[in-house]
């Protein structure tokens, strides 16, 4: 398959661990940010080829991984509101909240359904005038300039039954964060193939200048893992630091300028609680005032919600790479796919998950 | 002589099914008569009587059952009434019988086209044909809108068990080989992507198809096979993962030794899907001494829905109760169950 044959070519991913291997002459400890390049790594047993040298940690780039508790339990709360129908994409469906998870509620009779697309649940809204459609806009700058355009198609054409449950969270506040935080071990990112595609790479340069850091825009698939890999490790031995883009298929300095329009015209940027972290300031996105009234939180009045996370889920520390998955005393034990503790074990881009699903017995591969 | 009073019954020729043609009056008779007789009729059949009385000839008999609500109900490369008959023949035969005789029963919503019932009945006929099985026995209920979607069927089969094989899920044993008998995932592919609201269109087929005489066959020439199973619901995956826990043993696959038609591995791309977790209905895994690789491959791909047969793996001593895979770059990974609902109503 073109575009996709060629990054998965063994031969190539063979050259290029060996040029890792003969790049690091000491031990590294690299961060790919998206819980997508974290599955490719799981899935296509990259950890198991690196050198000793060379570690990789797992980012928060898992959008159903952060999204707060809270926003689930209000999700659910809305559901169940009748006329609603809630639309979402698939993932957060599994979820659980306190009790249960949108799935469960769709059994109880809330209409939940999937869709693929934000536009997909704006023509839901236009095909039930009489309901209210919510869309939870859950994700990192991937999904916000769908879901932006979701609202500013919705404000032009007057659909007044659309609203959206937001949880939008970006990439750089997040790198900071677990830069400054006490304990911090990363010294190279994998930056977010397709964050990078809509943003672009220039809002990294300042990131690495102020701690000194290479970030490296990096691709999904075995090959360009590597590569990015191989770079990182490149400008660590050289002692540089700075943005070097190894995804320039996909990603250019400025991003998709389009995409960053929209959602500059319906965003802004607010201080963001992220599940397991905390809050992290000016690290997510709320409609701006002329679009309040698509605004599922202030439509619906669902009370205070105040959701107790469970105390044996340590997934903030797997979030920001101080703890591995399967170092967790929870894991595979109290905790797995089937009854998850934390959504780092829910999601198909949760690194608890990926651990679970492909590696959850090392000895036995 | 003035007309007798005649109560106004329902229009006759109704394009759509009526309540009153499951409520086993006269349009109840039409619906057998005109829609279901025509194409699937036989000696047993044609007596109308509210049981087949079959003579089975003396041995061990198999009998399974199944309930196919797949939507949408007409498919590219099959229908509901396709499926439902391919569906019980393949669960007969993976077991090492001969599928002799069907039931099917319907259960229709009202207001579903009679054109679109005669068509799946045709494609129930001409897949009951191709696999020489006969269908004996039906039954007809139809429901209030909202009651169910638009149609179900159930079709139970028995079948002749051959006396010369035992296959069984607790059969692998350590070194046998282990064979698919084509490419995976193009059944819930085709569903997938034929579903409303998935916004890409595709050309692949389902793979949907009786393989009892592919299977026949097989045995005949390779009676040492230790088990088949077919890989419907969860995939190549599901089932590799239940032989491995049930016969004790640890599953290896070679991954770029696992044959997928270049379409459906676009799309699992696009929508993130494993294709070892996609639902097939005209595959089968064969586990068997390593010894007869070659005599089991020679027989598969001389039937046209075993032209793509290939050895995916092996059974091992090791990692009992685990499929592994070992990728293009040399690296091991486990390949687990799916999990939780992928998409549903695909059978």
């Amino acid at each position: 398959m073109k575009y996709l044959d060629e990054y998965r070519d063994p031969k190539l991913a063979l050259r290029l661990l060996d040029e890792i291997r003969r790049k690091a002459t000491r031990r590294w400890t690299i961060m790919e940010i998206c819980g997508g390049q974290t599955h490719s790594v799981m899935r296509n047993g990259i950890d198991q080829l690196l050198p000793e040298t060379v570690e990789l940690v797992h980012g928060p780039g898992c959008p159903v991984c952060v999204t707060p508790l809270e926003t689930i339990e209000r999700a659910l709360a809305v559901a169940a509101i009748p006329g609603v129908i809630l639309a979402s994409f698939g993932d957060m469906l599994r979820v659980p909240g306190s009790e249960k998870d949108l799935f469960m509620a769709r059994s109880e009779g809330a209409d939940v359904r999937i869709v693929f697309s934000p536009l997909d649940a704006l023509q839901i809204a236009r095909d039930n005038p009489g309901k209210e459609v919510v869309f939870l806009a859950v994700g990192f700058e991937t999904t916000a300039p769908a879901n932006a355009m979701a609202v500013r198609q919705a404000a032009r054409e007057g659909v007044a039954n659309f609203s959206e449950l937001v949880s939008q969270v970006m990439v750089p506040p997040a790198m900071r964060a677990i830069l400054s935080s006490p304990g911090n071990r990363v010294q190279g990112f994998l930056a977010a193939g397709h964050v990078c595609a809509i943003m672009g790479w220039e809002e990294y340069e300042p990131v690495a200048e102020a701690f000194g850091v290479p970030i490296v825009p990096t691709g999904f698939e075995p090959v360009d893992l590597l590569d990015g890999i191989l770079r990182v490790v490149e400008m660590l031995e050289e002692g540089r630091s700075g943005v070097l883009n190894a995804y320039g298929r996909i990603v250019s300095r400025e991003g998709n300028l389009e995409a960053r329009k929209v959602m500059q015209e319906v965003f802004e940027v607010a201080d963001r609680p992220w599940r397991g972290i905390g809050v992290i300031p000016a690290s997510g996105l709320v409609l701006r005032g002329e679009y309040a009234r698509f605004d599922a939180e202030k439509r619906f009045d669902v009370g205070h919600i105040a959701p107790q996370e469970s105390r044996l889920c340590r997934s903030g520390e797997v979030l920001q790479g101080h703890l591995k998955p399967d170092a967790c005393p929870a894991f595979g034990s109290e905790c797995t796919p089937q009854s998850p503790l934390g959504a780092t074990m829910v999601s198909s881009e949760g690194a608890c998950a990926a651990y679970y699903r492909y590696h959850r017995n090392p000895d036995s591969l | 002589m003035s007309e007798p009073f005649v109560c106004p019954l329902p229009f006759l020729h109704s394009e759509t099914v009526q309540m009153a043609h499951g409520a086993g009056g006269r349009f109840s008779q039409e619906l057998t008569k005109q829609v279901f007789m025509p194409h699937l009729g036989n000696a047993f059949l044609d007596l109308m009587d509210d049981q087949a009385k079959l003579t089975l000839p003396s041995g061990r008999i198999a009998f399974s059952t199944d309930t196919y609500v797949v939507t949408p109900c007409i498919f590219p490369g099959g229908t509901i009434g396709s499926l439902a008959v391919n569906g019980t023949v393949n669960d007969l035969a993976v077991g090492g019988a001969r599928p002799l005789y069907l039931s099917a029963g319907f259960v229709l919503e009202e207001g579903f086209p009679l054109a679109e019932l005669e068509g799946i009945v045709r494609s129930m006929a001409e897949a009951a044909r191709k696999a020489g099985v006969l269908i004996v026995t039906g039954d007809t209920k139809v429901v209030q809108r909202g009651s169910c979607d638009r149609i179900f069927i159930n079709t139970s089969g028995i079948g002749l068990l051959r006396d010369d094989v035992t296959l069984s899920c607790r059969n692998l044993k350590p070194g046998d080989a282990i064979l698919l008998s084509g490419t995976v995932g193009d059944h819930g592919m085709s569903i997938m992507t034929a579903r409303e609201g998935l916004s890409f269109q595709s050309g692949i087929t389902s793979d949907c198809a009786s393989l009892n005489h592919m299977m026949e066959a097989l045995l005949d020439a390779v009676p040492e096979v230790h088990a088949m199973r077919d890989p419907t619901r969860g995939g190549v995956a599901a089932v590799l993962n239940e032989l491995a826990v049930s016969s004790s043993v640890g599953v290896e696959l070679v991954e770029d030794a696992i044959p997928v038609n270049a379409e459906v591995r676009g799309a699992c791309e696009l929508l993130g899907i494993d294709p070892l977790h996609v639902a097939n209905e005209g595959k089968i895994i064969v586990a068997l001494p390593a010894a007869a690789v070659y005599r089991a491959l020679d027989v598969l791909r001389s039937f046209d829905e075993g032209r793509n047969a290939a050895v995916i793996g092996s059974a091992s001593a090791e990692h009992s109760g685990m499929v592994i895979m070992k990728t293009v770059f040399g690296s091991r990974r486990i390949v687990d169950l799916p999990a939780g609902e992928q998409l549903p109503r695909i059978c």
